[in-house]
């Protein structure tokens, strides 16, 4: 079959083409990576502790009604996605909230083995009960203990702050920053809620501890935290590393294909060398 | 006479059926000792697994938010897996290595291997919350391949599969199935190579699941060569367990086990205490590079501290010694003592990295329920009634029928 020239340019012309427009249309293809997430900023300088939040919030998931009268120092758990905790402090009484950090590589995701536990591409960290196992790895990994289990319960689910991500696909901010009479919360993208945390310590500098917590922590979390005092006198864990935590199995599991391919291959070679070590007659009488 | 296999005589299929079920009676006597122990743990067991399946795992176990994983997972699971790697140092050792010396326990330990994955990642669907979504990996309701858990998972099913047809031939000897005899017989190999690889990966795997708990775990146990210590550490457990395990079915099938065999068992004993000595010298080793390197040296004064050492001279170093030195002096005791000081102290290094030093700093630390144990308990006593079974039936330790040889 020969090539005459009519085909020849058709051809040539159909892959110009190809390579043209298929050039622009994956141009105009945006990266997953350059979806900003989005995040919520939380100034506990102007949280005056008033729990709207853990209300709105136990009322948005179908949770039972926080009591109002309760420790100062609590941690969240399965029937409640979100607690305020009060701190006395060198500067006086602060205010924390805490719930998921939502963060940027959260472990939990990484330690799903069926992908129940998802970051979401605006940012938000979910679960989807259709997939859990409950095996609780989840649990294990995260460096914040979020996750919660319903232990007393036939059919568990895991309890987590989920950012309202059924509300922000409506457009809608979440609940708890809707409903903060104050100010104290922010939502917005994640990059711009950095700058404005800078702005803010940048013009009152006596107001703020130097920190944003949650720029770096583990490799960056979607809340962020302002405080007029140094973290470690609100509770706030310092100490975690400023990498990801998936990254904390990315050796090993990077070394399974490697395994997976020498190993095999190293076996079959010693069985063939060791094979015939023996007189035959010897062998057989083994056997 | 055992030896007499009625199918095999026997070509039209009705009386296979006859076989299988006269094979399902009890043999021997019913009221040993053992029975009357493990009957009433294994049926009060029961009763509390139906209990965890209506009211939730809260309503037997003590597990926390802060402690998700307890005993079922840090002793069912991650240790009953460490025991059960005897089966794939053994196959490498005869069908890679080619010693034969070691052939005739091959069986008994890949049974014994097979049987406690199959229990202990049983024993795993007790602990899941909502097991009736165990499949969702396998059949990709959710791939999650950046978790260990995956792997994991994943190499337990396939591992199971591989140790069962390394196993199949026993089985098809018992039926008196020459054909299937046969071809089984020729997949064995490379079951066996399958089978190490996949235990390589998830012996190591099982540390690597512990490693996104970097600030949960006690730091004289928690690094990042977790992995390869648990991998490292496999090697002389399994192998321990098969010195514990074969001490005890030379004296309780004695009947069973040829005069051969018998004779042959020291040497073989004798020769994997060697390698339990030499593994546990490299681990012994590694250990004290890892902790030199994570310059721990102040928290050895702490009540962890204690018992980390604890861990490493009278459960690591003495058994390594003992070991040791009854290679060299040939006594059968001491390998044994040694086996159960190395048992011992595997135990309780998985329990210090999945239990004991996990959330050690918890102002209410995690301690096991009774009803975890008898959980527990009721397992492995299952896991012992089905390998009696096995042993009592199929050519695990007695020789193999005469037609095998003419069958090659």
């Amino acid at each position: 079959m020969g090539l005459d020239r009519r085909v020849f340019f058709k051809v040539l012309g159909a892959t110009g083409l190809a390579l043209a427009v298929g050039k622009e249309a994956f141009a105009t293809t945006p990266r997953k990576s350059e979806v900003e997430f989005n995040g919520i900023l939380y100034d506990s300088t102007r949280c005056v502790g008033c729990r709207t939040c853990e209300y709105e919030c136990a009322a948005a998931h179908g949770l039972p009604t926080p009591k109002d009268e309760v420790e100062a120092v609590r941690k969240t758990n399965e029937t409640c996605n979100t607690v305020v905790n009060t701190f006395q402090t060198s500067k006086g009484e602060v205010h924390v909230k805490r719930q998921c950090m939502h963060c940027n590589e959260p472990a939990c995701c990484a330690a799903c083995l069926t992908q129940a536990m998802h970051k979401n591409e605006t940012g938000a960290v979910t679960w989807n009960g259709d997939k859990c196992m409950g095996c609780r790895y989840c649990m294990v990994s995260c460096p914040y203990d979020i996750p919660k289990f319903e232990f007393h319960s036939a059919n568990p689910k895991i309890q987590k702050c989920d950012m309202c991500f059924d509300r922000q696909k409506d457009g809608k901010k979440p609940t708890c920053v809707t409903n903060c009479p104050n100010d104290a919360l922010l939502f917005g993208k994640r990059r711009d809620l950095i700058k404005e945390a800078r702005r803010r310590i940048y013009e009152k500098p006596d107001n703020y501890a130097d920190h944003i917590y949650g720029e770096r922590e583990v490799g960056g979390t979607g809340w962020l935290y302002l405080s007029p005092v140094p973290f470690e006198e609100v509770g706030m864990n310092t100490q975690l590393q400023q990498s990801s935590y998936p990254a904390l199995t990315k050796g090993f599991l990077y070394s399974v294909p490697t395994v997976f391919v020498m190993l095999p291959t190293l076996l079959l070679g010693i069985h063939q060398a060791t094979k015939n070590n023996k007189p035959k007659e010897e062998n057989e009488d083994e056997q | 006479m055992n030896n007499n296999y009625q199918i095999a005589l026997d070509p039209d299929g009705k009386s296979i059926w006859k076989f299988l079920i006269s094979e399902l009676k009890p043999k021997g006597k019913f009221f040993t000792p053992f029975n009357i122990i493990s009957i009433p743990i294994m049926l009060l067991g029961l009763g509390l697994i139906v209990i965890r399946f209506i009211y939730g795992i809260g309503s037997i176990t003590n597990l926390t938010q802060e402690t998700p994983w307890g005993l079922w997972i840090g002793f069912d699971v991650v240790t009953g897996v460490a025991f059960a790697g005897g089966a794939y140092v053994l196959t490498f050792m005869v069908y890679i290595l080619n010693m034969h010396k070691y052939h005739s326990i091959v069986r008994v330990t890949v049974l014994n291997g097979f049987l406690a994955y199959v229990f202990y990642a049983g024993a795993l669907l007790l602990d899941l919350g909502r097991p009736w979504h165990v499949i969702n990996p396998i059949i990709g309701n959710g791939f999650g391949v950046s978790s260990v858990l995956f792997l994991v998972a994943w190499h337990f099913l396939l591992y199971m599969i591989a140790q069962l047809i390394e196993f199949s031939p026993a089985i098809a000897e018992w039926l008196g199935a020459r054909r299937a005899h046969k071809i089984l017989s020729g997949m064995t190999i490379a079951a066996v190579i399958f089978g190490i690889t996949l235990s390589t990966l998830h012996q190591s795997g099982l540390g690597a699941l512990y490693l996104m708990a970097k600030d949960k775990i006690h730091p004289l146990w928690y690094s990042e060569f977790i992995p390869v210590m648990f991998f490292v550490s496999s090697i002389f457990a399994g192998l321990s367990m098969v010195i514990f395990e074969g001490s005890i079915s030379h004296k309780v099938f004695f009947s069973q086990i040829s005069e051969k065999n018998h004779q042959a068992q020291n040497n073989i004993i004798r020769g994997l205490a060697m390698i339990c000595a030499g593994t546990m010298f490299a681990y012994f080793f590694l250990k004290l590079l890892v902790f030199i390197h994570g310059q721990n040296w102040d928290l050895l004064n702490t009540p962890m501290g204690y018992w980390f050492l604890l861990e490493m001279i009278g459960f690591v170093f003495l058994p390594m010694m003992l070991f040791f030195y009854s290679y060299r002096t040939n006594n059968t005791f001491l390998i044994k003592v040694a086996a159960i000081l190395t048992m011992l102290g595997v135990i309780l290094n998985r329990l210090n990295v999945t239990v004991i030093g996990f959330r050690w700093d918890a102002a209410v630390h995690y301690i096991p329920s009774w009803m975890e144990l008898v959980v527990t308990l009721a397992v492995i006593f299952t896991e012992i009634w089905i390998f009696r079974w096995v042993i009592n039936r199929m050519p695990v330790l007695r020789d193999s029928p005469s037609w095998v040889n003419d069958n090659k």
